[in-house]
């Protein structure tokens, strides 16, 4: 059945999941249901600790068996020990057919990929995944589907009680004996601990791992005591110097701040950019480029930022030092210097929930003005891939891609017009990730594109003086130069879903196959 | 053209590429490793296999790899190697074997 950006979703495919097609943004507005709720295991005796003496020992006491669901969080980043840690003792004990279900996966992560070839790893759930475990599903070898949702959409999964998390754990900077968590301080600090929130308030067994024990009460505490079975002291969470990374430079490249030049100039010409704005931005070179070039021009015209969301990095914590942002609401924190600032009083915490999450009350991407994103490919409709590589391989994650940009009034793009040889700008993407009704703006270094269907920003932008272009001539310059690519051959066999935020299915990743020439006369 | 000495030219940069050619076996044999091959691999083969033909040559191992090079840098590598290989350095015919 064809979804609402075109895309053939195979009838095998809905039955398997129960899953529906996407319908496009809206559909589920307004929508009611009674949300899940987690086993809990009630603790009434006075005094005690929650303490165990290793994950084998928690794994027991939660009850493991085969089968089960397994819930990690990814604010370590490519610094992460705690899924591996968990999985090589689930290995150990002979248990299979897990289904991981994290806030995302890595690189960090390539050692259980012997785990998903001998079936103790079945199904994942992530946000999405790098390096060897791509690797691994798109070439078939995980036996059941891997599920890519965006941050919002996992805590709707889980929510719902579409994904029931049996045991869920939760790397923690430090920790009490009594399970208070918080994303501070330690040797591993992490800042904030918000895609683990929904695991707290979910999971059946919920378990924290630390490597920093603090006396009781380690407060305030960012997931609470009440939510936690037991707690678990091991030697290291992580590796502090992949978690938070130093400030990354400002770049020097031409193009990017060309783009982000562009960027900034489109940001201050639309009806949004006024006293009270609010932003968000990645963690691309030209996206830092463009909040630091943004930055002078509020100072200049005196205008004020309301609020900032991220994914943190020091040129949002900057506009908080400087005054001229009121608050910054924080999920997640990629640098240094967004860690120290988790500090400052007007700068909230949020839950990934409160953040992005389309099946509650009311989440902040919805109050967004702008968002600024990057992709790997945009096509003609405004759709976004960001998950699958040009090699057909599962590469990236849609983080919170399709949460801001649906929400954002505003969602910006920017992405080279060429990313080496491959076109960004292009017929179809390989794969739908962001829905092109979500998407206003593309920004290329050889021009701008803005989504017809914002006719109102096509007016607004009626005398401004940047380069304009429809997506159409954007896509027949790259081919000028590159030639017009041939789509990536896949195999038959689906080894994934895109889920929309809403739990609709986006489109599908298909195995990859050996690229096969074409059948020509007269060469070999 | 005939290809004298295995000769070489291009590198592994992102957006290049490296061209060997060797003596064939009485025709051409192609391999193609490319960061790209799935967009662009049929497109590769058809630029080197023309350049080849505006060249005259024949009979070669020809083994490619690309880094997401463009036509334009393809067919000059391709070029390079084979007057190389044909130790003509000077007098290179520019705007007519080589366009």
């Amino acid at each position: 059945m064809k979804n609402a950006v075109g895309r053939e979703i195979p009838e095998e495919i809905l039955q398997a999941t129960g899953k529906e097609v996407f319908h496009g943004n809206h559909y589920y507005d307004g929508y009611e249901y009674r949300k899940d709720g987690p086993v809990t295991r009630c603790v009434i005796h006075s005094g005690g600790s929650k303490l165990v003496d290793n994950i084998h020992d928690a794994l027991v006491k939660c009850g493991i068996r085969d089968g089960m669901t397994l819930g990690f969080h990814h604010h370590f980043r490519e610094g992460d020990y705690v899924v591996n840690m968990v999985m090589e003792e689930v290995h150990r004990m002979g248990i299979r057919d897990i289904t991981i279900c994290a806030s995302s996966l890595g690189k960090a992560h390539d050692p259980i990929v012997p785990y998903i070839e001998d079936g103790t790893i079945t199904s994942i759930e992530s946000s999405g995944v790098r390096g060897k475990i791509g690797e691994a599903i798109s070439n078939g070898k995980l036996k059941g589907l891997a599920i890519m949702r965006s941050h919002g959409g996992r805590v709707r999964a889980i929510e719902s009680g579409e994904t029931r998390v049996d045991i869920a754990f939760i790397g923690t900077p430090t920790c009490d004996d009594y399970g208070n968590c918080r994303g501070i301080g330690g040797k591993s600090n992490c800042g904030v601990l918000s895609y683990a929130m929904v695991d707290a308030d979910y999971a059946d067994k919920v378990v924290a791992i630390t490597d920093c024990l603090v006396p009781f009460p380690n407060f305030p505490a960012h997931i609470s005591m009440t939510k936690v079975d037991y707690v678990v002291v091991v030697d290291e969470i992580g590796d502090p110097k992949k978690i938070a990374t130093g400030a990354a430079k400002p770049t020097t490249d031409m193009r990017k701040l060309m783009m982000a030049d562009y960027c900034t100039q489109f940001v201050v010409n639309t009806p949004y950019f006024r006293d009270g704005f609010s932003y968000q931005t990645g963690v691309g070179g030209a996206s830092i480029a463009s909040t630091i070039s943004l930055a002078k021009i509020m100072k200049e015209r005196n205008i004020r930022m309301r609020f900032g969301v991220g994914g943190l990095t020091k040129p949002m914590c900057d506009l908080l030092i400087n005054g001229q942002v009121d608050c910054l609401l924080d999920t997640q924190d990629f640098d240094l210097d967004a860690v120290e600032s988790v500090k400052d009083l007007r700068h909230f915490r949020i839950s990934a929930g409160e953040y992005a999450d389309p099946f509650n009350k009311g989440a902040v991407v919805n109050k967004l003005d702008f968002v600024i994103l990057a992709a790997l490919e945009v096509d003609v409709q405004f759709n976004c891939n960001v998950v699958v590589g040009s090699d057909g391989v599962i590469t990236g994650a849609q983080g919170g891609h399709p949460d801001t940009a649906e929400g954002a009034k505003c969602t910006i793009v920017i992405v080279p017009l060429l990313q080496g040889r491959i076109p960004a700008i292009c017929t179809d993407v390989t794969t739908v990730t962001t829905p092109g009704e979500s998407i206003d703006v593309v920004i290329t270094d050889y021009g701008i594109a803005i989504n017809p269907r914002r006719q109102d920003l096509i007016e607004a932008m009626r005398n401004v003086d940047l380069p304009f272009r429809t997506i159409e001539e954007l896509r027949d310059i790259a081919y000028s130069i590159a030639g017009e690519p041939e789509r990536v051959q896949f195999g038959e066999r689906i080894v994934g879903i895109i889920e929309g935020r809403d739990g609709t299915i986006m489109d599908v990743v298909r195995q990859i196959q050996p690229f096969a020439f074409a059948q020509t006369e007269g060469q070999s | 053209m005939e290809i004298r000495k295995p000769a070489m030219a291009g590198t592994l940069e992102s957006s290049d590429c490296q061209v060997t050619v060797e003596e064939g076996n009485g025709r051409i044999d192609f391999s193609l490793e490319s960061s790209v091959i799935h967009q662009y691999g049929n497109q590769i083969r058809k630029v080197v296999y023309e350049t080849l033909s505006d060249l005259g040559v024949e009979n070669v191992r020809i083994a490619i790899v690309d880094k997401g090079a463009l036509d334009c840098t393809i067919r000059a590598r391709v070029e390079a190697a084979v007057y190389r290989s044909a130790g003509q350095m000077d007098d290179l015919p520019w705007g007519g074997a080589i366009r």
